[in-house]
């Protein structure tokens, strides 16, 4: 029981990193349709950007709030600049780009910062006090800095202009722009928060399967699955999923399939929820007009 | 899909002449010129060389199962790595474990290969657009890990893989094994190329790009839709199961690494290089594919992937329809200047 319940606790730690990384890609869908494939590559170079600014002697909380600033940056730049010009392309071209974008920043990270795999540091320490019998400190803070970023996304939602203007944006472009809401730099907003979502989830996850060019890899499948079990328009029901997902993970690999197979464990979960319930759990049937 | 159009030569109906013959006959001298030249290719380059031109041939067949489903069918595939690697295993497995001829062991393959994509193409008829990539995404990137799985091992070989042998040429037949490798793959693709032709200029092949074009459309003119696509789905596994069948026979290895998300990426660079629902388009694919990253490799490891998301973006924004596509534009203007 007790092994069990250490299974789920940890699993619901790793869960909070694929909650933030379905929330990342479920900010991008909601307003464009479009899934970010390269979501994980903006994340795994942010964080090393603070793999390097840490190094030099930055303090971690310096580089930390440095970083989230530039992968902010990264990902309107890269929207305005790379994705803008196929906001009404086809399907097929979107996805090529954003595989294009995903090998591109991919190897920027291995041409940059070598092929190495480099520790990265946890701002928690590894004999704090909040550590216990279940979880380590660094799952303690991992779960508390996305219950932290989940809280202001949601503030900055619901209780900001700006906020207001990005939900009118994702809901209904015309009438937004009608209104004054200047729609193309609301979707360059969103890449941007998607991108600085991201990186916390790069930087939270890193300290655990260590940093190389290629980490975020499964966690975007596991974000992937996330969004899908909870609805990828939802974004309460994507950091549900997320959550689900990483106890649903901990538990297979620990009493089912074993490690080796774990990410299989998420072909398993979306090819299942995308016949089963392509909706998810809390999204909207998808319905087109003829 | 207005970037996708598979414009017919408008030539064929007007039919302009060049030097007093129509383009038709010319299409037809260009292919023989290519075949003949792709028969003597074996004598008259080094064993290197011959190597990379046998690999291009695989892969183009694999670009030609991809564009069927992608090009011609709409569906996008991120996984194709994944069928690549069924065919390669089946052929290595059979040849490893049991006395089966190696010819054989191709249609094998071929064959489990189109029942795997079948069923993979069951579940994905409810899938469109993002969901189907998100679903082969998942599937390419699962793929050495269930190759690895510990449980397989007997069969796989594990992390270690298979090492097979390569086929020697029938008695009688005066060529080394390799030069004999290269006509073997031949014999595959050539008639893998006519059946497809077949298939796609026909009523399937319309079929096909109708539902590619506007599904509600094709299912309201009486195509069955879920058959067209589920069967599309196995043919296009089968022709890239094959393209693997034959490329483990040439590298003479199977191992879970080779078969990695990258692969399938490689496929999808060259079908969208090559030009999407093109048929010659494959060969030009299956070329950039092959050797740009063997120049790029010389630059930093890093390059050849990063060309290769240049060449993505960079053909979406000024070529979505390919090398082919560019090729048949140029066609078109020449032959505009040449009625003129």
């Amino acid at each position: 029981m007790q092994a069990f319940l250490h299974q789920v606790l940890s699993g619901f730690a790793t869960g909070g990193i694929y909650a933030s990384v379905a929330l990342a890609l479920v900010m991008i869908y909601q307003s464009t349709h479009h899934v970010n494939f390269a979501q994980g590559e903006m994340a795994t170079f942010s964080t090393y950007i603070a793999w390097k600014m840490i190094s030099i002697g930055f303090p971690y909380w310096a580089a930390f709030l440095l970083t989230l600033l530039f992968a902010f940056v990264l990902g309107v730049a890269i929207e305005r600049i790379i994705v803008r010009p196929f906001y009404k392309a086809p399907v097929l071209s979107v996805i090529a780009v954003f595989i294009g974008l995903l090998l591109i920043i991919n190897s920027l990270s291995g041409a940059l910062f070598d092929y190495t795999i480099k520790p990265f540091p946890s701002p928690f320490p590894s004999d704090a006090w909040y550590g216990g019998p279940y979880l380590s400190p660094h799952e303690v803070g991992m779960i508390f800095v996305t219950f932290v970023v989940l809280a202001l996304v949601f503030v900055f939602f619901r209780f900001t202009p700006l906020g207001l203007a990005m939900r009118a944006a994702a809901e209904n472009p015309v009438s937004s722009r009608l209104c004054g809401v200047r729609v193309g730099w609301m979707l360059a907003l969103g890449w941007g928060l998607a991108g600085l979502i991201g990186a916390v989830a790069g930087m939270m996850t890193a300290p655990v399967i260590y940093l190389d060019p290629y980490m975020m890899f499964s966690v975007l499948l596991y974000g992937f699955a996330g969004a899908l079990l909870g609805g990828i328009d939802n974004p309460w029901g994507a950091v549900l999923g997320g959550f689900i997902v990483g106890v649903l993970q901990n538990i297979a690999g620990a009493y089912l399939v074993g490690t080796e197979l774990m990410v299989t464990v998420a072909l398993v979960i979306i090819i299942g929820i995308l016949v089963i319930k392509p909706s998810g759990l809390f999204g909207r049937p998808i319905v087109t007009r003829v | 899909m207005a970037t996708l159009e598979t414009s017919r030569p408008a030539a064929s109906a007007a039919a302009p002449l060049f030097a007093g013959l129509s383009l038709r006959v010319w299409q037809i001298i260009g292919l023989a010129a290519v075949l003949a030249a792709a028969c003597v290719l074996p004598f008259v380059i080094s064993s290197y060389q011959l190597l990379l031109a046998t690999q291009v041939i695989v892969y183009a067949v694999a670009l030609l199962g991809l564009n069927i489903l992608t090009g011609y069918n709409g569906q996008f595939s991120l996984g194709h790595g994944a069928f690549y690697a069924i065919g390669a295993y089946t052929t290595a497995i059979l040849l490893d474990k049991t006395g089966i001829p190696y010819w054989a062991t191709i249609p094998m393959a071929g064959v489990l290969c189109f029942i795997v994509g079948f069923l993979f193409g069951l579940p994905a008829l409810r899938l469109e657009g993002h969901y189907l990539a998100l679903a082969t995404f998942a599937l390419a990137i699962a793929t050495p890990q269930l190759l690895k799985y510990k449980d397989f091992d007997f069969l796989t070989g594990g992390v270690q893989g298979i090492v097979i042998s390569a086929p020697d040429a029938p008695d009688g037949l005066p060529l080394r094994a390799d030069q004999w490798l290269y006509f073997f793959c031949l014999l595959w693709t050539i008639p893998l190329f006519i059946v497809a032709w077949n298939l796609l200029r026909g009523r399937t092949g319309r079929a096909l790009v109708a539902i590619r074009d506007h599904p509600l459309a094709a299912a309201t003119m009486g195509i069955d839709t879920a058959r067209y696509k589920s069967m599309t789905f196995g043919v296009s596994a089968m022709y890239t199961g094959i393209a693997g069948a034959l490329g483990a026979l040439l590298a003479q290895f199977v191992s879970p690494d080779s078969f990695d998300f990258f692969l399938s990426v490689r496929f999808l660079v060259g079908v969208v290089v090559g030009g999407l629902a093109s048929m010659t388009g494959a060969f030009f694919g299956a070329i950039f594919i092959e050797f740009v990253p063997n120049i790029a490799d010389l630059l930093s490891k890093a390059a050849p992937q990063a060309i290769y998301g240049v060449v993505l973006i960079g053909c979406m924004y000024l070529m979505p329809t390919g090398v082919m596509g560019l090729v048949r534009a140029l066609g078109h203007r020449l032959g505009r200047w040449v009625a003129r």
